[in-house]
């Protein structure tokens, strides 16, 4: 536990790993420029050169679409020449492994490495063994982080609601294999959220998971009384495989999003999901395409936010 | 000199004739010096007796061989040691045993205790033939990190080597609830986003384990305990008069799941780092005596089996080499007697292992350890003589550095002249 891992000597960031441990200057600092590039995702020419002459690498270990494309959106149009590697039908699958992958992309001449891999740490190893001129984007690893999921999140938040410090923002689904929902709660405790509630069985909560600074309902009706915000999480089919859950429809009945269960929150609650969405399993088709709903515009906003992550990263 | 079985703990000189000890202060009658090993200011201990120990042969030379990891071992004072049988093939026939005898004789270091498999090829189906085992120089027999079919197979096993009065050493974690888990759960595990295994894993094997001693009348050892929970039910176990003994590694004496710090693979450890409580704990059981032994749990690795994300990394740490320091380490946090300590890793885990060493005394074998416990150094890959650089302790400091080792009156070690001709 020597160095930091995603902050330079300076305390700026090097790379961008968990949101976990990142100081709410640093966070709000990335909401802000974010804020900068709403504008140019509307203009004509969509077009900045932060990033001109700048290579950024897709490192996909794990199929992904959204995450992937906005990436490659965000990087063009900060200007930057983007290479997509599909890693999951590569040299991986050749047996070369996850480093020496690196290497010979860092001899390419790579600026930022964008990762996503199926396993927990994997952004951390890639950030520790690169040269210090390379940045490191986590897009998300195993169970652990996805720091642009979060901030984009967050983003949206400040967009639909003034303060964080008086808002009651309720997480719910599959906490247990969450990168997601991970990130949410720590980019939200340091943003200053005064409650935080996780919403699942137990089978799909992780131990102690208190110690984050949630508090855990088992209730969906009690979880969701007075909250300002609602961040649905995807339920993965395989849960029902695991003996984490009996079925997809007891699911739905008990923690799927419904108009009914919507009204117990706040009238002016506001409903957002990560995707992709299983609609009928964690959320209503009414509630997903509802008044309430923000699921689109999240999307959206997560350009503009991997937009600045990069841009902070390059230096500007 | 120090020798917990006697309690010495004194200036001494040692007389040493053939392979035993012949006298203590004493010159004996006609007594002729061909060597004198001038120990002033260094620590004269029995050598040390590690009870887990993978030397990686036959099968998986690519972590390890014998030369490597018999070297480490007299490097760190053990002069005996055990080795699993989770090799490839498992040590589960005779003649695999006494390969390996035969080559650790050669070698001339440490003494080799094989461990037979229990279960053939370790899948934990049909029994070994045990009894043909012992005879090729098994001292116990285990499953090592194995699981069995199921409990039947687990009693029948404990049954068979229960006649023959022979020592089941079994690692306690049941393989359903670990899962694939690879760290504690706890907070740690949850924010790294790690698979973890509960501590149930231990403390039901463990349950299970015992009733099956009640209902076999065999003789167990446990392999590396890691928890609180383990520890009270071994303890309350021992106190109902149950034929048991227990050994923890020296890394869960130390270490906890924060050690694993921002995924540091070479925390991969199994049993995994758990909490400070259960660290905590398994200090208080080996005070208490719930805990007979330390071992270095030994398992090199190849370095690249590291380089890559926790959960797909290879488990295990090399530890020969830091097993000594690490109990140093413990004695002087703890503030134990250097003999205290020094008999959870010689005299102890001598007698789990039914094998008479690890004790000074006239008429005793010359296994010793000759050690500097002032002496500073810092855990570096070049410093290990261990084909494994893979320990939660690289770039640490510690205390305590092995001068000479001797197995059966013979100088096998000697850190002056660092690679002796065999």
């Amino acid at each position: 536990m020597s160095a930091h891992p995603q902050l330079n000597k300076n305390g700026e960031l090097q790379h961008l790993l968990t949101t976990e441990g990142l100081p709410a200057s640093i966070l709000q600092h990335i909401l802000d420029t974010a804020e900068s590039f709403t504008g140019v995702t509307e203009r004509e020419v969509k077009k900045i050169p932060l990033l001109r002459g700048k290579s950024v690498f897709n490192l996909f270990f794990e199929p992904s679409t959204r995450t992937r494309t906005t990436f490659e959106i965000a990087a063009k149009r900060l200007s930057a020449d983007v290479i997509n590697l599909n890693m999951a039908v590569s040299s991986q699958t050749k047996g070369e492994t996850l480093l020496d992958t690196v290497d010979n992309l860092s001899a390419m001449h790579a600026d930022m490495f964008v990762v996503r891999h199926s396993l927990s740490g994997a952004a951390h190893l890639i950030a520790k063994h690169v040269r210090p001129e390379i940045h490191v984007i986590n897009a998300g690893d195993g169970w652990h982080a996805h720091p642009t999921q979060a901030l984009l999140d967050v983003f949206t938040i400040r967009r639909y609601k003034q303060d964080f410090r008086a808002l009651r923002v309720a997480i719910i689904g599959d906490i247990l294999h969450s990168r997601v929902a991970r990130s949410q709660i720590h980019a939200l405790t340091t943003l200053g959220v005064p409650e935080i509630r996780v919403i699942a069985p137990k089978t799909l909560l992780p131990a102690r998971v208190e110690r984050l600074g949630v508090h855990v309902y088992p209730d969906m009706a009690a979880g969701l009384k007075d909250v300002d915000v609602l961040m649905m999480l995807r339920l993965q089919r395989e849960r029902m495989q695991s003996a984490h859950l009996p079925s997809s429809e007891e699911y739905f009945k008990y923690y799927g999003l419904t108009p009914e269960k919507l009204a117990l929150a706040k009238p002016d609650a506001i409903v957002m999901h990560p995707g992709p969405m299983n609609r009928g399993v964690e959320i209503d088709s009414d509630v997903a395409d509802g008044t309430q709903s923000v699921i689109l515009p999240q999307v959206n906003f997560g350009i503009a936010v991997r937009m600045a992550v990069m841009s902070i990263l390059a230096g500007n | 000199m120090i020798d917990p079985a006697s309690g010495i703990d004194r200036v001494g000189q040692l007389y040493l004739a053939d392979d035993k000890i012949v006298s203590i202060d004493t010159r004996p009658e006609g007594f002729q010096n061909c060597r004198t090993i001038d120990a002033s200011g260094l620590v004269i201990a029995p050598g040390l007796v590690d009870l887990s120990a993978r030397l990686r042969e036959p099968g998986l030379e690519y972590m390890a061989t014998l030369e490597s990891e018999q070297e480490a071992a007299v490097a760190g004072g053990v002069t005996s040691l055990a080795c699993p049988p989770d090799t490839d093939p498992p040590l589960d026939e005779p003649g695999l045993v006494e390969m390996l005898k035969h080559r650790a004789r050669n070698l001339d270091r440490a003494r080799v205790f094989p461990v037979g498999a229990l279960t053939q090829g370790l899948k934990g189906e049909r029994l070994t033939e045990m009894a043909e085992l012992h005879d090729a120089g098994c001292v116990a027999f285990s499953q090592a990190d194995a699981p069995f079919a199921n409990l039947y197979v687990l009693m029948r096993a404990m049954q068979y080597a229960a006649t023959f009065g022979f020592a089941v050493w079994l690692h306690p974690q049941d393989v359903h609830l670990a899962n694939l888990g690879v760290a504690h759960e706890g907070e740690i595990a949850t924010r790294l986003g790690l698979p973890a295994i509960p501590v149930c894993a231990e403390t039901i094997a463990l349950s299970n384990i015992l009733s099956l001693m009640k209902e076999t009348g065999a003789r167990v050892h446990l392999c590396r305990i890691s928890s609180a929970e383990g520890v009270a039910l071994v303890r309350a176990a021992k106190q109902q008069g149950l034929a048991l003994s227990c050994d923890v590694a020296v890394h869960h004496v130390h270490l906890t799941d924060m050690d694993i710090g921002f995924f540091d693979a070479n925390c991969h450890l199994m049993p995994p780092l758990r909490s400070l409580a259960d660290r905590d704990a398994l200090r208080a059981g080996l005070l208490d005596g719930t805990i007979d032994a330390i071992c270095s749990d030994h398992a090199p690795v190849d370095e690249d089996a590291k380089l890559v994300p926790f959960a797909q990394s290879a488990s295990g740490a090399t530890g020969l080499e830091l097993l000594l320091p690490l109990v140093l380490k413990w004695a002087q946090e703890s503030r134990l007697p250097l003999a205290d300590a020094l008999a959870r890793v010689t005299l102890q885990p001598a007698r789990v292992l039914g094998v008479d060493v690890g004790r000074l005394a006239p008429g005793a074998v010359a296994d010793l350890c000759i050690f500097d416990p002032d002496d500073y150094w810092t855990v570096s890959p070049l410093r290990l003589k261990s084909q494994g650089k893979n320990t939660p302790f690289l770039g640490m400091e510690l205390c305590g550095r092995v001068k000479f080792t001797l197995v059966g009156g013979q100088i096998v070690y000697d850190s002056g002249h660092a690679g002796l001709p065999r």
